[in-house]
């Protein structure tokens, strides 16, 4: 940190008064020499890159993101040994510069619309690529518009006159020396978008671009000289690169949250306003009972995303270690439970890093309060990586397979073994759970999550069997239960979360953080009660005396935490630089330096603004 | 052409979309004088607006200052004034992408609060624009709450002058529109002291850059506040005064007046300062918010029938995307808000114009009521639109992420509304403070204002719907809405009275039920939102076919709000589980049905393409195609970019095998 921090090399103009040009020249500049700092370091760990990376474009993304993200891990895990020589030390060397263009202008999520066509010749041993649509034209990869001179594309593949479905290919796209697309080849960038300024992310569209076979990526499936297809083995293995990448994007909800809350917090206890009491001084608005109310179960949210966060990466550690042996028994799961993670905390976190911003009133809207950038980069996360609606579906379809299995009588293991105790709730509907939670112990809540998700995904699954058995479509169906469904799902979530953060506490030693962590798991959980009373109350896992004790306890957990709030904030440790905040600083000097940065805009360089010479003044005249 | 799968949504209407939109511009007449100003305003070059997602902050706010300059040609060619029947499509027709706003608010502060000697010295000169105003009242550290203001203005007897002063960092003014660059004179709001004696805060004009050469007068620190989150075009403004002394004459004086001597002296009810504040809120409400909202659901609808994305039945095309019932269940909901809103503003606009005329009458009795309402609206209304506004955005997947949609400038835009004008938070508070004077008062006996009887009606207890068609019956629904309001005041009242009982001061225990009074709030304007679509739905008999959509979509908001505050209407088991599951289930059915007339829904609020400016939601539905094109014009793609040269070639060509 203290490493980018100090380098001279590094520093520039605040990235809020640039152009668009100007910010991606800037990230251009920066991701050339962190490259070449890495190599001058020897800094070889992705982990260290990864954090390195990240202090020298604070958190930004960045035009070399998909090459070093994508494009070099996709040759690593997926091109042959020949082909790792020919292009992974160039690759490595940047002397190719690749990026992975999956997504199309019409098609994004479901991977089998993908329209852009690869038709193997075997007269020439070649691979004809083509764009037949605009709907087909590569749209939004990362660094593709100006940067790439190479592509990992995604398309149907046809040999023998058959589609095989969708395979990989690398595609040069730019002439080495001169950087101007090759014959056949369209590309650039797609215009502005609401964050995401330093990327380039373009389009590519292929009239007859021709490749020799041996660019497609031919660890697993493979065309032969003669056309002959071969099949790979197991389509399973890329599960786990998504559950990988699901994972980071539950990591970012928590850091993309935190940083909000940072700002929010220390903001809130240094502005004053109106008064409290006659005749006192103006109080700190975290003072008020509605601004502890908006950002407290923010921050406890923060807590608890991180929390699942790790609880994902090790999971996924300790069984990529059973995939290699062979055993992919818990990926169904994994995979289920990070698609449905993945959605639930983006969502969250986009929502809170917004209330986060409107907590800081007017000045939250300043591009010097750094909200607004953080909101821009991360809520296309709600996006990418599986459209989080989808997302939440998969999950449920994994919910409803492991009702229908403890239905018929299995037993289902791991995060939905409550779903056991469903048919024994029937016998004695009275002793669901209820009346008997005790909501002021995070082992209660837990309870309490779990009997309302047990609920929500019989109810969801009971729904979709009516809709079966009035109509012939499974697909009509199920699109006509799915908003059940994604309930379900949330409430498994929810659900999860919860039972993290409670198990978490166990292992914390020292007792004064136990103690504080405790009062923001009970937040989190009894906050998320408060906000869906509607599912607790019908199901008869809460009374309404108990609901109304759930606000109260709410309150009470807000006065209690008051005092800890910025140490809280605090302890996520974010270095002023990464956190870009006028209001969010360290020191708490919000308004002299608010002015500082207002006296640098671009249009107070001059003291006289041209459009006054230019408008102003000639209407002022003929008037 | 039209893209088939647009054009195959207009085929299927259940009703004239022409006949809806000429009842939301309240007749055929003002149809045409909109479409006129409109077609006016976006055939003249000089206010296009197809560039602004390539424009930088600089280029942005010369072309609004451009645009204004010509607007004011343009009014006078076509014979616009500002009184006339076309002024209010002017703004529309613009997007609001113009600069000058605040000469309206400054001219408006100053025919409220100054005296008719002052309107008469000022008023002309802003009409002419020989200067130009702003409205300085926001301060670096203080906002909402006008007591703490730290600008002094203090009286100089000998010179007969006001010395203004910007004592502190904090106080320095900071957000008004036109003052970082544009204006000459400001409305600023300072604190009066007369003789070391503080009199409050009161308004005086200030000018503070040259007439010749527009460069800042002594004393007088001004300047831009750098980059928001939207409103590019403006420049807000920072202004610091130091020792900036303004004649006596310069206070506006309708209300209260430092005589020569020093002698202080008021005149007439200061509660009318509301006034202004009440019509700036329900104004907002319309220009800023609802229409940015019906925009935003036309984007999101028209692409969500373009947009087709995995397949429904095996073997088929892949389905458009509306077809999907989550997809439905984002947008539909918030369709049916902007028909519920567009609605209450017409209620408001109501409201408003009855309590102006007894105010004329010297009746202030409505002062109170319009306060509580406009202030719980504002904030009601503002929230449930911006989020509103974000699912819009979220739901057209990546393609609603690039500027060239359009969305992220309407999110961008309608979000600033939740904080001007009054915090939101705040002006729920002082509507829940109304609703709580109103109850206590209804529970003595006291008569209490027509809008907020149903505090005293009689209860059913509990909710008789009996099947899922009773939730289709608006006096089920609307009952249920009432019950629940009342429950939370009642129960919140209950609350203050117990903690003030029981020896907690009355600051003390009115902040630890501010949680609750908020939601308190929000359930009266829910409530109140509710009753009045129904209502309109009512009165529509004479348009069978109109009436009949709108009380789809009266259901269907009635019920989503039911759907998504499920535990306020179980709470005490008015609703009971299994009714909730039948609201729940006609919620649902109702997405189905809403689905078919989703696109002519939107058709009828007749944004021209100009004005959506957006390759998503195009009314020929060639979204991609336009998406294409626009973005070959992006300057990234024309415009040629050092980076190559300066930074990747050196990379390329490996300079770094060097190391």
């Amino acid at each position: 940190e203290a490493l980018v921090l100090n380098d001279p090399d590094f520093q520039h103009e605040d990235l809020n008064f640039l152009s668009r040009s100007q910010r991606y020249e800037q990230a251009i500049r920066k991701s050339a020499l962190m490259v070449m700092k890495l190599r001058q370091y020897g800094i070889a760990d992705p982990e260290e890159i990864y954090w390195f990376k990240s202090f020298v474009h604070r958190g930004r993304p960045e035009p070399l993101d998909l090459h070093l993200g994508m494009f070099l891990p996709t040759l690593l895990t997926q091109a042959t040994p020949e082909q790792q020589d020919r292009f992974f030390m160039p690759a490595w060397n940047l002397e190719i510069i690749g990026t992975y263009a999956q997504t199309e202008m019409g098609h994004g999520t479901h991977l089998r619309g993908l329209e852009t066509t690869a038709t193997y010749d075997p007269a020439t041993q070649e691979f004809i690529l083509n764009s037949p649509t605009v709907t087909s034209i590569k749209w939004w990869p990362g660094g593709l518009g100006k940067t790439s001179n190479h592509a990992i594309v995604l398309a149907q593949l046809y040999t023998q006159g058959q589609c095989k479905g969708l395979h990989a290919f690398i595609v040069p796209i730019r002439q080495l020396g001169t950087h101007e697309p090759l014959p056949g080849i369209t590309v650039g960038d797609i215009g502005p978008k609401f964050g995401y300024d330093e990327m380039d992310n373009g389009y590519l569209k292929m009239d007859n671009f021709r490749i020799p076979r041996e660019n497609m990526l031919m660890k697993y499936a493979q065309v032969e000289p003669d056309g002959t297809y071969v099949k790979p083995l197991s389509d399973k293995l890329t599960y786990g690169t998504m559950v990988f990448i699901r994972s980071l994007i539950v990591g970012d909800s928590a850091r993309s949250l935190s940083r909000a809350c940072t700002i929010a917090i220390r903001y809130s206890a240094v502005r004053h306003q109106s008064e409290l009491k006659p005749g006192e001084p103006e109080p700190q608005i975290l003072d008020y009972q509605t601004q502890q109310y908006k950002l407290f179960p923010l921050l406890a949210t923060a807590y608890a995303f991180h929390f699942v966060g790790a609880y994902i990466k090790d999971t996924y550690r300790r069984i990529s270690g059973d995939i290699n042996e062979g055993d992919l028994s818990e990926l169904p799961e994994l995979h289920a439970l990070t698609a449905g993670l993945k959605a639930f905390t983006s969502w969250t976190a986009n929502a809170g890093i917004e209330e986060c911003r409107m907590a800081c009133g007017g000045h939250g809207y300043s591009r010097c309060s750094g909200i607004p950038d953080i909101y821009v980069t991360f809520t296309p996360s709600c996006t990418y990586e599986g459209e989080n609606t989808v997302m939440m579906l998969q999950t449920a379809r994994f919910l409803v397979k492991s009702y229908t299995q403890v239905s018929s009588g299995q037993e289902v293991t791991g995060m939905v073994s409550y779903l056991n105790d469903l048919p024994r709730q029937r016998i004695q509907p009275q002793h669901v759970a209820a009346r008997s939670v005790r909501i002021n112990e995070p082992l209660g809540l837990v309870e309490a999550y779990k009997a309302r998700a047990a609920r929500l995904v019989e109810a969801a699954a009971k729904n979709l069997q009516a809709e079966l058995n009035l109509r012939k479509s499974k697909e009509d169906a199920w699109n006509r239960t799915s908003v059940d469904l994604v309930r379900a799902s949330e409430a498994h979530c929810h659900y999860v979360i919860v039972k993290l953060f409670a198990a978490k506490l166990s292992e914390i030693s020292n007792a004064a953080v136990r103690a504080v962590l405790t009062e923001l798991c009970l937040l989190y959980a009894l906050y998320g009660i408060s906000k869906n009373t509607g599912d607790f109350l019908q199901a008869g896992i809460l009374t309404d005396a108990q609901s109304t004790q759930v606000y109260q306890q709410v309150k009470e957990l807000l006065a209690a935490l008051r005092p800890n709030a910025v140490a809280l904030a605090d302890a996520f440790d974010f270095h002023d630089v990464h956190l870009g905040s006028v209001l969010g600083r360290y020191d708490g000097n919000v308004y002299e330096n608010m002015f500082e940065w207002a006296k640098k805009s671009p249009l107070n360089q001059k003291e006289v603004h041209e459009s006054f010479h230019k408008h102003l003044k000639p209407m002022q005249a003929k008037l | 052409g039209v893209n088939p799968d647009l054009a195959s949504e207009r085929q299927t209407a259940s009703f004239s979309v022409e006949k809806l939109t000429a009842w939301l511009d309240g007749g055929a007449e003002h149809t045409r004088i909109r479409r006129a100003v409109v077609e006016a305003i976006q055939s003249d070059p000089i206010f296009s607006r197809e560039n602004q997602y390539f424009q930088s902050q600089n280029e942005r706010y010369e072309a609004a200052v451009r645009k204004a300059v010509h607007l004011q040609k343009k009014m006078h060619e076509m014979g616009w004034t500002e009184n006339g029947p076309e002024y209010k499509y002017i703004y529309r027709a613009l997007s609001g992408d113009v600069a000058f706003l605040l000469q309206r608010v400054f001219k408006r502060s100053i025919s409220v609060l100054g005296s008719e000697k002052q309107i008469a010295r000022w008023i002309p000169l802003a009409t002419q624009y020989r200067i130009i105003g702003s409205y300085a009242q926001t301060e670096l550290g203080h906002g909402t709450y006008l007591q703490g203001l730290e600008t002094t203005a203090v009286f100089d007897v000998s010179t007969q002058e006001f010395i203004l002063n910007t004592p502190t960092v904090s106080a320095m003014k900071w957000w008004p529109g036109d003052m970082g660059r544009s204006a000459t004179h400001t409305v600023v709001f300072a604190q009066l002291y007369i003789r070391g004696k503080c009199y409050g805060v009161h308004p005086f004009i200030v000018q503070i850059r040259s007439l010749q050469d527009h460069s800042l007068c002594p004393g007088v620190t001004a300047g831009d506040i750098g980059p928001k989150m939207s409103f590019e075009h403006a420049d807000n403004g920072y202004l610091r005064l130091q020792k900036v002394r303004v004649p006596r004459e310069n206070m506006l004086n309708k209300f209260c007046e430092v005589q020569p001597d020093g002698t202080y002296v008021t005149r007439g009810s200061e509660k009318i300062n509301y006034l202004p504040m009440t019509t700036v809120r329900i104004s907002v409400i319309s220009d800023e918010v609802i229409i940015p909202l019906m925009k935003a659901c036309t984007i999101a609808i028209r692409y969500s029938v373009v947009r087709r994305q995995s397949k429904l039945k095996p073997g088929e095309q892949e389905a458009k995307i509306l077809d999907y019932q989550t997809q439905q269940e984002k947008l539909l909901p918030q369709l049916a808000a902007a028909y519920a809103f567009h609605f209450i503003n017409n209620y408001l606009q109501e409201l408003l114009d009855r309590g102006y005329r007894e105010i004329q009458r010297k009746n202030f009795e409505p002062l109170p009521e319009l306060h509580a309402f406009s202030s719980g609206f504002k904030a009601m209304v503002t929230q449930y639109c911006t989020s509103a506004v974000e699912i819009c955005l979220r739901a057209c997947g990546g393609h609603g992420y690039s500027l060239l949609s359009g969305l992220p400038s309407l999110y961008t835009k309608i979000l600033a509304s939740c904080i001007y004008e009054g915090e939101n938070t705040i002006l729920f508070l002082q509507t829940a403070r109304f609703l709580i004077k109103c109850f206590m008062a209804a529970s003595a006996g006291q008569p209490i204002p027509p809008s907020v009887t149903y505090l005293a009606a009689v209860d059913p207890g509990k909710c008789p719907a009996k099947n899922k068609l009773d939730f289709l019956s608006p006096d089920i629904y609307t009952e249920a809405y009432r019950h629940t309001a009342v429950r939370l005041i009642g129960s919140v009242v209950a609350k203050l009275q117990d903690l003030i009982h029981s020896g907690v001061k009355k600051y003390d225990a009115w902040n630890q039920c501010t949680v609750q009074l908020v939601q308190a709030a929000k359930a009266h304007c829910h409530y109140i939102s509710v009753v009045n679509f129904a209502e309109t739905v009512e009165k529509l008999e004479t348009k069978p076919d109109i009436q009949k959509i709108m009380k789809h979509l009266c259901d269907l908001f009635a019920l989503h709000g039911i759907f998504s505050n499920a535990g306020a209407f179980l709470h005490d088991g008015y609703i009971s589980g299994a009714q909730m599951d039948m609201a729940t289930a006609s919620y649902l059915d109702l997405l189905a049905v809403i689905r078919k007339d989703a696109v002519p829904l939107v058709d009828a609020f007749d944004f021209t393409d100009k004005t959506l400016n957006s390759a998503l939601g195009s009314s020929d539905g060639q979204v991609y195609q336009r998406l294409y094109e626009w973005a070959q014009k992006s300057p990234t793609n024309t415009q040629i970019s050092p980076s190559y040269e300066k930074y990747l070639k050196p990379l390329l060509h490996n300079t770094l095998s060097k190391l």
